[in-house]
């Protein structure tokens, strides 16, 4: 079997030495190479310019009324307005927070994403730490099913649910509510989507909560 | 081989040979993010761009691509045609961009790019390969076109954002489901074989009786 | 529910490879008419996107890290070289496998399935264990999907069918019903 591969490869004619497809594949990779990152580094400072715009919008959507905002770093296992020089802030986790005109504190906005039903769920939601109140929710991405899991965006009822709640959050059916603090009525037929978008504020709470209490303890500006 | 002329190359691609609706080709992003008009053009006019910048290219480096490595180096120059035009994409739309997610990275994989430069783009010149790019790109694009049309106004009942049947309509929402996908490609394919057949001119249709009287004769 | 455990039948069932997220249609159109071929051209695919999802775990975790940018031409490349490596190694050890698959084998490498379980995997931030249940999962649902179909299309060659309908139109009108089905795994998990 082999020899009848090997006759059918020869009838092809004298085959391209292997340096010659090597080096021809590597300028071929080279070239690419250099052409992307060309566009890349083009192209980069509108993707950021974007991206931040995006997530102020995010930002004042959930804590609306703000007059001054900052962004605080977790670094450390603290929160710090300002990281010391040198460490990259791309990869630190950021909690928002804003000022009304009065320089009162509005509140935190918080980012999360967790694994939805079919893709990733991020959300943007505001916290009253002193109330410990969730004060509003919004869905910034998400794949669910339409129809079904996209509810977690559609259904009005819903996103209102999570103005004004008590922490720690419980998501309850429909009708099954006790009417105690801190419940939400989950999307009947997306009772899993909505559970994670409850669960996304709640891991996130658990997470940032001290640090919160911390930084505003040491007098945080 | 027939000469096709230049208007050949350019008009075969939009409905004759059709690389969706008569070469079946590029199934994944045509079912997958038809649900939306929006998302359709985005992802036609990158598919286009890749199309058409790929073919060029490889036409031009025809006669110094080995053999051996044809294919690999035909995706090593679509990819890196992807990969622009997902940071352009990126750039410019970023709400579309972030609905198409990896489906922009999975034109590499469109059956329909890689069928032009093995089928074509290899073969001829720049100018041939422009335009065959062009009308196959075109093509792409009138097929997505369509099958957003169909699904977007059934299955949301807008076009484009816009609502088309005012505020009481219920939406199918199967349309802009998985299913709605499948079935709307495949009536869509079955309504134009069905056409196709109607004008075919009937002696062209071979009939069973015709070949055995053949072969009978020939024993005698 | 394990994180682990539910990529692996979310992958395989919830949102199956080909019936509802749309990858591995080329295949699925094209080979699905024997069910003998479907799970040759399955499990193929099965082995080749577990390999693919190791590579990819390591080459998101230490290579790419400084160039997010290259990512889709390494992954393309290391693809086109794991199906390169797979098709040697059965052309060694089958070769009657390897003559039975044929063209299919080279075109794993433009199968969606493949390069869409790289993406999928990396814009989802899985680990290695959930990379890996996400290929074994998909490659599974992949083979179920091309299974179901080619055994409808083998009863169906015996039915007497409109000529009318014989075509790529049928099928995909079959698996768009499939894809109904499928999506009743909606309601797999209550919790």
């Amino acid at each position: 079997m082999s020899e009848h591969v090997h006759a059918a490869a020869t009838e092809l004619g004298p085959s391209v030495s292997p340096f010659k497809l090597i080096s021809t594949l590597s300028v071929f990779g080279a070239v690419a190479g250099l052409l992307i990152v060309v566009v890349f580094q083009a192209t980069q400072p509108a993707v950021l310019r974007n991206q931040a715009a995006a997530t102020a919008a995010a930002i004042t959507e959930v804590l609306p009324g703000g007059a001054r905002y900052q962004t605080l770093f977790e670094h450390d296992g603290k929160l710090v307005a300002e990281v010391p020089a040198g460490v990259d802030t791309v990869p630190l986790e950021k909690v928002y927070t804003a000022f009304d005109t009065a320089n009162e504190r509005l509140g935190y906005a918080i980012i999360g994403t967790e694994p939805g039903f079919v893709d990733n769920i991020k959300l943007i939601f505001g916290y009253d730490a002193g109330a410990k109140q969730v004060l509003g929710m919004l869905v910034i991405e998400q794949k669910e099913t339409p129809g079904l899991g996209d509810k977690i965006v559609k259904d009005t009822a819903f996103v209102n649910g999570f103005t004004r709640v008590a922490t720690p959050l419980r998501g309850v059916k429909i009708g099954a509510g006790t009417g105690a603090s801190g419940e939400i009525d989950m999307i009947t037929g997306a009772t899993i989507s909505s559970r994670i978008t409850i669960g996304i504020i709640n891991h996130q709470l658990e997470r940032l909560q001290p640090l919160i209490e911390a930084y505003e303890k040491a007098g945080g500006a | 081989m027939t000469h096709a002329t230049a208007r050949d190359d350019l008009l075969k691609g939009l409905w004759k040979d059709n690389p969706v609706l008569v070469q079946t080709l590029g199934m994944c992003p045509t079912l997958a993010i038809t649900n939306s008009v929006e998302n359709g053009i985005a992802m036609g006019v990158a598919t286009f761009f890749v199309l058409v910048g790929s073919s060029v290219l490889v036409s031009s480096l025809r006669k110094l691509i080995p053999n051996e490595i044809r294919i690999t180096a035909y995706i090593v120059i679509i990819a890196t045609f992807v990969t622009v035009a997902d940071m352009v994409l990126q750039a410019v739309v970023p709400v579309i961009h972030k609905q198409l997610g990896a489906f922009i990275a999975l034109i590499v994989v469109n059956c329909i790019i890689l069928a032009r430069q093995e089928a074509f783009a290899a073969k001829n010149t720049v100018w041939r390969s422009f335009l065959d790019a062009v009308g196959m790109g075109f093509g792409f694009i009138i097929a997505l076109l369509l099958m957003c049309a169909i699904r977007e106004v059934l299955g949301n009942g807008t076009f484009l954002g816009h609502s088309v049947f005012g505020p009481n309509y219920e939406p199918w929402v199967i349309m802009v489901l998985p299913p709605g996908g499948f079935f709307t490609l495949g009536f869509m394919l079955l309504a134009i074989a069905a056409w196709s057949r109607r004008k075919a001119p009937r002696p062209l249709r071979a009939r069973p009786h015709d070949v055995t009287l053949q072969t009978q004769k020939a024993v005698v | 529910m394990g994180d682990v455990l539910w990529v692996f039948v979310s992958s395989m069932l919830v949102n199956n490879f080909t019936l509802i997220m749309f990858l591995g249609l080329c295949p699925f159109l094209g080979v699905s008419n024997k069910v003998e071929t479907g799970i040759r051209m399955g499990l193929a695919d099965i082995f080749v996107l577990v390999l693919t999802a190791i590579a990819v775990s390591f080459l998101n975790r230490f290579v790419l890290v400084s160039a997010p940018y290259l990512r889709l031409i390494a992954f393309i490349v290391v693809i086109a070289s794991l199906v390169q490596i797979v098709e040697m190694a059965i052309k060694k050890l089958s070769p009657t496998l390897f003559r039975e698959l044929g063209i299919y084998l080279p075109l794993i490498t433009t199968n969606c399935a493949v390069l869409g379980l790289a993406m999928f995997q990396t814009s989802r931030g899985y680990n290695f264990f959930e990379g890996l249940a996400f290929a074994l999962g998909g490659g599974l649902g992949l083979m179920l999907a091309l299974v179901l179909m080619a055994s409808i299309r083998e009863h169906l060659d015996l039915a007497s069918v409109p000529s009318v309908l014989k075509g790529v139109g049928f099928v995909l009108v079959l698996a768009g019903t499939l894809s109904l089905a499928f999506m009743g795994f909606a309601g797999l998990f209550t919790s």
